[in-house]
């Protein structure tokens, strides 16, 4: 017919309702990615992948043709399915990059918390203080009180 | 290189301590007791964020202690122990655990094992599987550390009768090595492996050991087929890797403020190595 059905494909592939919640369904998704960029809670190289699969995905899901080039390719006879496959794997491949960035941002941690630790040592060692006298758990005292406050018995090293 | 003087070497007693008040104080004071004396055993208590009086009850006693802002796990801890050990220049580290499982009565075995095998021993542990453990060791326990022995002494070409031992004392080698990298969590068995990948030797030394101070095993059920799948796996792909990190990698930057008291710490090390 129209142009128009040409783009969005054929029957068989995903019908009006199913296309409508796609769209809609995305773009609710892309305003909660942007907002939460918005509020620095997301940061973009995050948002942009987020970003990326949902457009991918609802390409896929109006372009009937596109969507049925890949299902037959893949050997998939309902392109519909084809979706899902791609969705998930996108997913798949979404989660396991987080897990890479968790391990990198823990080992990070762990070495950050390491040099505090070691820094902090090292001042209690110049100042000739210990840790006994704090009363502040986890070392969030904003400023250790000079000169007074966490002066110790005694310290016999060296 | 080998036949320093006993009495030269800075030595370094590393004790993990997570909540370990009621136990810390007399582990930090029975190292202190061991032989040798005259420079004797400095002891850094590395608080692994506790909530109780461990850092009070170490600092009593005139340990060091360092103390990480939140708890990393019995391998940052003791990773914490070893640049501690590097950037102050000891020659010899060893770990005893804080809640008074390892007997510091040993301290002087391991070390003259340590120095007169010298040509052969970077690391000397103590074993409780070679004699009599000194206490009851849990039937699972004892079967998964068979399996990890077994699997390591295939590896490492010489019998591993306790990989899970973490009463271990390292030379200057060992403290770079571990001091650049270390295992994550239930460390002991992957400390193994990357000492022999970097040529590192290991020698065993028969100890015994007390039930751990409190009844709590680190280890329960649920955990402990956590550990096993973690370790082999730790295991599998460590054979796939390339070793960690070269010994003959640039040296970390560890700031050393304090050049040490004697002049004798910079050489000791390094020693005739192939």
């Amino acid at each position: 017919m129209s142009a128009a059905s040409q783009v969005l494909g054929a029957v068989g592939d995903l019908g009006v309702q199913a296309r409508v919640i796609a769209v809609v369904g995305t773009v609710l998704f892309l305003v909660l990615v942007i907002d939460l960029v918005r509020r620095r809670r997301l940061v973009e190289r995050y948002a942009l992948l987020w970003i990326s699969a949902a457009i991918l995905l609802v390409v896929l899901s109006l372009w009937g043709g596109g969507l049925r080039g890949i299902a037959d390719g893949l050997g998939i006879r309902t392109p519909v399915n084809a979706l899902f496959l791609l969705g998930l794997a996108t997913v798949f491949v979404l989660a396991l990059h987080f897990s890479v960035a968790f391990s990198r941002l823990s080992e990070e941690t762990k070495i950050l918390a390491q040099e505090v630790a070691r820094l902090d040592g090292e001042q209690r060692r110049l100042r000739g203080t210990t840790l006994s006298g704090r009363t502040l758990v986890n070392g969030d005292s904003p400023e250790p009180a000079e000169g007074e406050g966490e002066k110790s018995p005694e310290r016999s090293e060296t | 290189m080998q036949n320093e003087d006993r009495n030269r070497l800075r030595l370094l007693a590393i004790v993990p301590g997570y909540n370990e008040a009621g136990m810390v104080a007399r582990v930090v004071r029975d190292i202190q007791r061991q032989e040798p004396l005259d420079p004797g055993w400095d002891v850094l208590v590395v608080d692994d964020g506790s909530v109780d009086d461990t850092v009070a009850e170490a600092e009593s006693q005139g340990a060091m202690v360092i103390r990480h802002p939140f708890n990393l796990g019995i391998g940052g801890a003791m990773q914490s122990g070893y640049k501690y050990a590097l950037a102050n220049g000891y020659d010899v580290a060893v770990q005893v655990d804080g809640d008074g499982q390892h007997k510091p009565e040993y301290l002087p075995v391991m070390l003259d094992a340590l120095r007169t095998t010298g040509a052969e021993a970077d690391m000397v542990y103590g074993t409780r599987f070679r004699g009599d453990p000194g206490y009851k060791v849990p039937v699972g326990r004892r079967a998964g550390n068979l399996i990890f022995s077994v699997v390591l002494s295939a590896i490492t070409g010489q019998r591993i009768t306790d990989p899970t031992s973490g009463f271990r004392m390292v030379n200057r080698r060992g403290i770079e090595l571990f001091a650049r990298d270390y295992p994550h969590d239930y460390p002991e068995v992957e400390a193994i492996l990357m000492l022999n990948a970097h040529h590192l030797r290991i020698h065993e030394v028969d100890v015994r050991m007390n039930a751990r101070g409190f009844g709590r095993s680190s280890i329960d059920y649920p955990r402990s087929a956590y550990y096993m799948a973690k370790v082999l796996l730790a295991i599998f792909v460590g054979l796939l890797r390339r070793r960690p990190v070269p010994m003959d990698a640039p040296p970390i930057e560890l700031v050393e403020e304090e050049p040490p008291p004697a002049s004798s710490a910079a050489t000791a090390g390094e020693g005739g190595t192939s």
